[in-house]
């Protein structure tokens, strides 16, 4: 009787909610028993990651968390470096002026000062 | 938290729980629910339970339950190693004393080893009042791997000739070490009545076997089943009583079965009144 | 030229994979077809009791496979029918007492005088099921509209896939009733989640169980719904266009009908 008031005022019906715990159950099964799926969701995801950042690939962790209504990926990827951030590029004008000017000849002084660190700090023997 | 169980041996020993597989040879005859449904019966009465999934590769227990989302360890797992009992144990969602062992959805029935399987049965005995072992269909490896821990059994059967006809033979493979118990299911007292279906009687002629309850086909299952929710966890309705009847007979009851009858529900004569459809 | 080979399958047990494969096999015996039936359920045989057979079985599939008998030695007449015979499976024995090329050969000998072979496969995705497939170059999945018999049809469907095996879909046991209340997923939903082409829609219908009883294919019985419905399904596989009796929602059978492809 009370499911059929339940009925009467909304909520969801048990087929709906059926359709959905089905869903979700299929998406659970097909991933068990595709192992080699979440292999390489794992490498490619740690390989974009690397692009910006250092991680350990030793210990990288991949799980799926199911809840009642969704499934979930989460990746636990240590971080072992982040770079410097380097600076920006130069500006687009003096590399035109640089060019304009490298028809008529070099600016010597650039040149120079790029030398001397490596003559004042030579490579340290390896 | 532990019932008194009838057959108790002296203070200091080992209290082992029964350990009872739910089979049938035949598919599709309600082992799974019943299962399900028993093991709600009797934790709902108080005692500790271990439902354990023992159909590898087509797991089904864990979803009547509505616990789908809550397994993260397996059976498999628990014998390889990779996960303990503890891990692998999900207590239900509506009875406090229930919990369910589920089996691995993405292997093979033959990569279970029997004795390994009756060791952890027997582990689950040590802390259990009843484990329910849920049998696959068949009568190959898996079905010998739900059997080989149990004590007891508890055979279901259709009032259908197929159906009548695998239990004979499971109850053959079954042999002596067991005195199996029969539950009719899905029992449909109007056709009954109308000759087009086998009796209670017809039935357990041909089985002979003590008959632990019978339980009429009812469609509230499937809508329980798509809800994730056991028919065992209502007070009232033919069919959860008959679950908390059997479970009171499976803990030594003596608790009268009376046989579902012919009954016409109330809308059921409206639909006749307004001419819809008969059973 | 050789017969179809196709295996009646569904992972979950107890949908009506032997029911199915009896009354398909009837019903297309009756169109004049010549069938073949195979019952690859080895130690829980039941084909041959839904067709009121068993009492004729003399050989099985086993002594076959193990040389003991001929394959026309073994097969039984349904004289009920033009061409329709039966190759029982063995009682005793279990699914491991056949390989899977074996079972394949006898498949590939019964086909080459029939039109139609149809495999009942054994519930599971084991030895039995492994042998019935083996046999079989199409696959009809059986399923109820029920969450357990769904997810065991997308493990088979998902094994099947893995063999290249042309299948497609009956849902068995509808409850339209059920449907329309919310309390049973539709044919809809169920195509919608396994995702293959649907051959067949069979409503639950207490008259099999009787008919089951007396060992009676139900398109022998020609006021019988279930008949009709089976005939469709014979005429469908047979490659014509034939539109599903009308159960559930509007709009979907229109949908259908444009995805209906012969053969």
């Amino acid at each position: 009787m009370i499911e059929w008031v339940k009925k009467m005022f909304g909520g969801p019906t048990s087929s709906s909610t059926a359709k959905e715990r089905l869903r979700l159950v299929l998406m659970t099964d097909h991933l068990a028993l595709a192992p080699d799926i979440i292999e390489n969701m794992k490498r490619d995801l740690v390989d974009v990651i690397s692009r910006y950042v250092e991680v350990d690939r030793e210990h990288v962790e991949v799980n799926f968390e199911r809840e009642d209504r969704a499934l979930a990926m989460l990746a636990n990827i240590p971080i072992v470096n982040v770079n410097r951030p380097s600076p920006p590029p130069e500006p687009a004008e003096p590399q035109v002026a640089h060019a304009v000017m490298a028809a008529s000849g070099p600016p010597p002084q650039r040149r120079r000062r790029r030398k001397k660190p490596a003559q004042q700090n030579p490579a340290p023997a390896t | 938290m532990h019932q008194p169980i009838p057959h108790e041996e002296a203070a200091s020993a080992v209290k082992l729980g029964r350990a009872i597989v739910v089979t049938s040879g035949k598919g599709g005859v309600g082992k799974t629910t019943t299962t399900a449904n028993l093991g709600t019966a009797l934790a709902q009465r108080g005692a500790s339970v271990a439902l354990v999934d023992a159909d590898v590769g087509l797991r089904n227990l864990d979803i009547v339950l509505g616990l789908e989302s809550r397994v993260k360890f397996h059976v498999l797992d628990v014998l390889e190693g990779k996960a303990s009992l503890d891990d692998a144990l999900v207590r239900d969602k509506h009875s406090e004393t229930l919990v369910l062992l589920a089996a691995a959805q993405s292997r093979e029935k033959d990569e279970v080893d029997t004795e390994q399987m009756r060791a952890l049965i027997q582990s689950l005995r040590e802390r259990y009042d009843y484990v329910l072992i849920d049998c696959p269909a068949g009568i190959e490896l898996g079905f010998r791997n739900a059997v080989v821990g149990a004590d007891e059994a508890i055979v279901v059967c259709t009032p259908e000739v197929s159906a009548v006809r695998d239990v004979d033979r499971v109850v053959g493979l079954l042999g002596n070490r067991f005195k199996p118990q029969l539950i009719i299911n899905r029992l449909r007292p109007q056709l009954v009545k109308k000759g087009k279906m086998l009796s209670v009687e017809d039935v357990n002629a041909i089985l002979r076997l003590p008959l632990l309850g019978v339980i009429a086909d009812e469609p509230e299952i499937i809508i329980t089943t798509n809800k994730g929710e056991p028919l065992a966890l209502r007070r009232e309705g033919e069919t959860a009583s008959a679950y908390h009847a059997i479970a009171a007979r499976v803990a030594g009851e003596d608790v009268p079965a009376p046989a579902p009858e012919v009954k016409e529900s109330f809308m059921e004569k409206l639909g006749t009144i307004f001419g819809g459809r008969r059973a | 030229m050789a017969g179809r080979r196709i295996v009646v399958t569904s992972g979950k047990g107890g949908v009506g994979k032997t029911t199915t494969t009896a009354n398909l096999g009837a019903a297309l015996a009756k169109r004049g077809l010549r069938v073949v039936l195979v019952d690859a359920d080895i130690g829980l045989r039941n084909l041959d009791l839904v067709l009121g057979l068993e009492k004729r079985i003399v050989f099985d599939l086993v002594e076959v496979a193990e040389g003991r008998c001929q394959l026309r030695q073994a097969l039984i007449k349904d004289k009920r029918f033009e061409s329709l015979a039966i190759l029982p499976a063995a009682q005793t024995r279990d699914k491991d007492a056949i390989t899977e090329s074996q079972f394949e050969s006898i498949v590939a000998q019964a086909a080459e005088a029939a039109d139609y072979v149809l495999i009942d496969c054994p519930a599971g995705i084991e030895a039995g099921f492994r042998n019935a497939v083996a046999g079989a170059t199409e696959a009809i999945v059986v399923t109820t509209p029920e969450v357990s018999a769904i997810r065991d049809a997308d493990r088979v469907v998902g094994k099947l896939n893995d063999r290249r095996l042309p299948m497609r879909l009956i849902v068995n046991r509808l409850r339209p009733e059920m449907v329309r209340t919310g309390d049973m997923l539709s044919v809809e939903d169920v195509c919608e989640i396994l995702a293959i082409e649907l051959l067949g829609i069979v409503p639950d219908d207490s008259e099999i169980i009787d008919t089951t009883n007396r060992g009676e294919p139900i398109v022998l019985d020609a006021a019988a719904r279930l008949g009709v419905i089976y005939d469709k399904i014979a005429r469908r596989l047979e490659g014509e266009m034939v539109p599903f009796t009308s159960f559930d929602a509007q709009g979907f059978f229109g949908k259908l009908f444009g995805s209906l492809k012969a053969g």
